[in-house]
C-alpha cells in the first residue's frame, strides 16, 4: 500500500481542508490538518473528527465548512470517544451491506484536549483498538481560550496562568510525554513528528497510520505564532530548530518496535530552539542560566533515553 | 399471540433492545443498570442480536460514542443511571441539538451525596432541561412497551430528538413481574429500518456536524428543537396508537386511574402508582370518597395542556415530587403541574410535597394520608404543609 514519496505529487493533491477557514496565519496546526489529510490516498472516502478548540471553531463556523470530508465536533473532551463511536457505526453498517465504499477515520485535537481534558477519551478509544487514527497537533498550550498552560507545555514557558514575573520563571514542571504513553497502550502505531524539510517524515508518518489496521496515535508539533511568540514566516526554522536540538525528536514505535527516525549530525544547544521564541524570552535575563542548563539536562536525558529504546 | 414471561424491568428492556436490534451501543455499568448491558452482551455472545458493543470507559464516553454512531447513521442505545448521567450531561444537550435520536434506557436513581443507588427521580429531572424526550414507567411491563415505542418516536422525521426511557431503579428494575412480550417479527415491523437523510457515512453527499454557531444562528437551533418537541406531542399519540392496534395496550401523556368522577387527586411519576392506586381503591371502598390518580408518562414533552384539563376541576390536588430541586420551595413536577393549571386559572387548591428520595419507602397508608389532608384543604383552603417531606424519620 506505501509508495515512495513524491513531493510534487503529494503537494499537488487536491486540498481536503479548503481555504478560507479563519486559522491564523504562520498556524502550525492548519499545516498539520492538510498534510495529514494529503496523506489519505485521493480515491478514499474519510470521516474527520475534532475536539473543541482553535481549529474546530475557526474551520466550521455555521453554515460553512472548511471540509471536503464528511466531519463531526462534539466537544473538548471527548474525540477519541465520538470518532470510536463513528469507526464502531461503520463496521456494523458495512458488514450489513448498507455502505460499500471505504472510509477511514482520523480525529483532531489539540494538546489540551489530548494531552489533559480528553485524555481519557482517547486512552479509551486507543486500548479498545478501533481503526483509526488520533491526530494530536500539539501547540503546547490551550491556545483557542489565550495560552493557558497544558500538560504539554515546556518548563519555564510563559503563559497566561504561569506567567513570568518578578518571582515566578514561568511554568514549573516538565512536559508531559505523550507519545510514549500512547505507545505503551501497545497500538500497532505511534508515531511524533513535526515540519521538516519536504514534509517527508509528516506525510510516511500521517500514511502509515492511517494504514495501520487498528488504532493509530501521531502527535504533530505544530507552533502557534501567538502563544510561541515567534513571526509567521519562522514557522519552518522553529520546527526545523525544535528538532536539530531533539527537543522534539522524530520516531515511531510500530508494532513495538521503538525506531529513530532522524538523528542530528550536530545537535543544536536548546537555547536555540528557546531564544527566537517570546515565552521564554525570561530565561535570556541575567541570572537565569541555571534554567536553560536545567532545560538542557532534561532534553539531553528524554534523547538519551529514547535512543536507548531504539537502540540507536 | 403474545409471550407470558417473566421478567425484572432490566431484563425486559434487555429483551427490547435485542427486539429493536439498534447498530450500535456502548456502555458503561452502574447500579441499578449495570444489568441492561450485561444482558444485551449476553445475547451478542450468543448470536441471538447483531449489535456492536462500545465498552467504553465511562458514561460521558457512552454517550459521545453514542452520538458519534447516530451521527454515522446507525441506530443506537446506551443505559445509565444516576451519577452515570450527571456525568453525560454535556453530551445529553449534544445529542439533542445535534438531532440523534439516541434512545437511553434510564434506571433512575438518586444523585449523590450521600452516594445512594435506590431509586428517586433526580437523574432524569437533572436532564429535564436537555431537550430529551422523557417517557417514565410505573411497571415492567410498561418500560418494556415504551422501549418498543422509543424509536419511532424518535427517528420519526418531524421529531428526531433522543428519547429517555425511565423506570424506578431496584423496584420495577430488579423486581420480577409477570409481563406481556411482543413476538420477535411484530416489533421489526413496528420498528422499521433506521434510515436517516442525512448522515456522515452517506456515501453520496458529505456531512458536517457539530458547527460554532456565533449569536447569529444559535437561537434558530434551539428553536428547530422547539418545533421538534412540539411535533412530539402529536408523533408520540401517533405511536401509542399504532402500539395498541399491535397489542392492544393503550398509552398517552399520563393515566387516569379513577379520575372521571375524582374531586382529590394526586399526581405523580413512576412505580409509586401501583401503592398510590392500592389508596385509592381502598378509599373509594371503606369511604366512598372521590379520589384519583394522574400518573404522568410523559413528562418532555410536558403534556399542559391535557394536564390542566383533567385536573382543573379537582377540589384539592396533591403533587408528588421525587426529586428535589433545591428552590427553597417545591419540586419539578410540582412547579410545572401549578404552572399548568395557573394557566387555566383553575380554583383547585394545589400542594406539591416530597416522597421516596434515595429509595425511601411510600406505603398505602402515607397515600392515605395525603388523600386526608387534600380533603382537610379543601375544606379549609389553608395549606399548612406545602413542600413536606413524606416520611421523614423524626430524628
Amino acid at each position: 500500500m506505501e509508495t515512495a514519496y513524491n513531493y510534487k505529487e503529494v503537494m499537488s493533491r487536491p486540498e481536503r481542508l479548503s481555504p478560507g477557514h479563519r486559522m491564523c496565519a504562520g498556524c502550525g496546526g492548519t499545516v498539520a490538518v492538510r498534510a495529514v489529510l494529503r496523506a489519505l490516498h485521493p480515491e478514499d472516502k474519510a470521516v474527520v473528527g475534532n475536539a473543541t478548540g482553535c481549529l474546530e471553531v475557526s474551520t466550521f463556523m455555521y453554515p460553512f465548512t472548511a471540509y471536503q470530508d464528511s466531519y463531526i465536533h462534539n466537544a473538548f473532551e471527548n474525540a477519541g470517544a465520538t470518532l470510536s463511536g463513528v469507526e464502531t457505526a461503520y463496521r456494523v453498517l458495512r458488514k450489513k451491506g448498507k455502505i460499500g465504499e471505504d472510509y477511514k477515520f482520523i480525529t483532531f485535537g489539540g494538546d489540551g484536549g489530548t494531552y489533559d481534558i480528553g485524555f481519557q477519551s482517547l486512552s479509551g478509544a486507543m486500548e479498545r483498538g478501533h481503526d483509526m487514527v488520533y491526530v494530536c497537533y500539539d501547540n503546547g498550550a490551550y491556545m483557542n481560550t489565550g495560552t493557558q498552560r497544558s500538560s504539554a507545555t515546556p518548563q519555564f514557558a510563559d503563559t497566561t496562568t504561569t506567567p513570568a514575573g518578578t518571582v515566578s520563571k514561568g511554568k514549573v514542571q516538565v512536559r508531559k510525554d505523550l507519545t510514549a504513553i500512547m505507545a505503551e497502550h501497545h497500538i500497532p502505531y505511534a508515531a511524533q513528528t513535526t515540519f521538516t524539510q519536504n514534509f517527508k517524515d509528516l506525510h510516511t508518518k500521517a500514511e502509515r497510520a492511517i494504514y495501520t489496521k487498528g488504532a493509530a496515535f501521531l502527535n504533530v508539533m505544530s507552533p502557534c505564532p501567538r502563544g510561541w511568540g515567534y513571526e509567521p514566516s519562522e514557522l519552518m526554522n522553529i520546527c526545523k530548530l525544535a528538532v536539530e536540538s531533539c527537543y522534539w525528536p522524530l520516531y515511531e514505535v510500530i508494532d513495538g518496535k521503538w525506531i529513530l527516525s532522524y538523528e542530528p549530525k550536530n545537535k543544536l544547544p536548546v537555547e536555540d530552539f528557546l531564544r527566537p521564541q517570546k515565552r521564554f524570552k525570561h530565561l535570556f535575563t541575567p541570572g537565569c542560566e541555571e534554567l536553560i542548563a536545567q532545560f538542557q539536562a532534561e532534553v539531553d536525558r528524554r534523547w538519551e533515553e529514547l535512543k536507548n529504546r531504539c537502540g540507536a | 399471540m403474545a409471550i407470558r414471561e417473566r421478567l425484572s424491568g432490566n431484563e425486559a428492556v434487555a429483551y427490547a433492545i435485542r427486539q429493536t436490534a439498534p447498530d450500535v451501543m456502548p456502555a458503561f455499568p452502574i447500579t441499578p443498570s449495570t444489568e441492561i448491558p450485561q444482558y444485551v452482551a449476553n445475547y451478542i455472545a450468543n448470536g441471538k442480536v447483531d449489535t456492536e458493543f462500545i465498552h467504553v470507559e465511562s458514561e460521558h464516553s457512552a454517550m459521545s460514542a453514542a452520538i458519534g454512531a447516530s451521527a454515522a447513521g446507525a441506530r443506537v442505545v446506551t443505559a445509565t443511571s444516576s451519577c452515570g448521567m450527571a456525568l453525560m450531561w454535556e453530551e445529553l444537550y449534544v445529542a439533542a441539538s445535534d438531532r440523534l435520536p439516541v434512545v437511553l434506557a434510564l434506571v433512575n436513581r438518586a444523585l449523590s451525596g450521600p452516594i445512594n443507588i435506590n431509586a428517586d427521580h433526580s437523574d432524569s429531572m437533572g436532564a429535564r432541561d436537555t431537550g430529551w424526550i422523557q417517557i417514565y414507567a410505573e411497571s415492567n411491563q410498561e418500560v418494556y412497551d415504551n422501549f418498543l415505542q422509543a424509536y419511532p418516536i424518535a427517528e420519526h422525521e418531524a421529531v428526531h430528538l433522543p428519547v429517555m426511557i425511565c423506570q424506578d431503579g431496584f423496584i420495577t428494575s430488579h423486581g420480577v413481574e409477570n409481563i406481556l412480550l411482543v413476538e420477535d417479527e411484530k416489533v421489526k415491523e413496528f420498528v422499521g429500518e433506521y434510515a436517516p437523510a442525512h448522515y456522515l457515512l452517506n456515501e453520496k453527499e458529505p456531512m458536517a456536524l457539530g458547527p460554532y454557531a456565533v449569536s447569529n444562528y444559535y437561537m434558530e437551533t434551539k428553536r428547530g428543537q422547539r418545533e421538534a418537541m412540539i411535533n412530539a406531542r402529536r408523533v408520540i399519540l401517533e405511536v401509542a396508537e399504532k402500539f395498541e392496534r399491535m397489542t392492544g395496550r393503550k398509552y398517552g401523556f399520563f393515566e387516569e386511574y379513577r379520575m372521571e368522577d375524582a374531586e382529590y387527586a394526586i399526581v405523580l411519576i413512576g412505580s409509586a402508582a401501583g401503592t398510590c392506586k392500592a389508596a385509592v381503591d381502598r378509599i373509594r371502598e371503606k369511604t366512598g370518597k372521590k379520589v384519583g390518580l394522574l400518573k404522568i408518562r410523559v413528562f418532555r414533552p410536558f403534556p399542559e395542556k391535557e394536564l390542566a384539563e383533567a385536573l382543573k376541576d379537582k377540589k384539592a390536588v396533591a403533587v408528588l415530587d421525587r426529586s428535589e430541586m433545591f428552590s427553597a420551595t417545591g419540586g419539578p413536577l410540582g412547579a410545572e403541574v401549578r404552572s399548568a393549571l395557573f394557566g387555566v386559572k383553575s380554583q383547585a387548591e394545589v400542594v406539591n410535597y416530597f416522597y421516596g428520595l434515595g429509595g425511601r419507602d411510600i406505603t398505602v397508608e402515607d397515600f392515605e394520608e395525603v388523600y386526608g389532608k387534600l380533603e382537610k384543604l379543601a375544606r379549609t383552603h389553608v395549606a399548612e404543609d406545602m413542600y413536606a417531606y413524606i416520611g421523614l424519620r423524626e430524628r
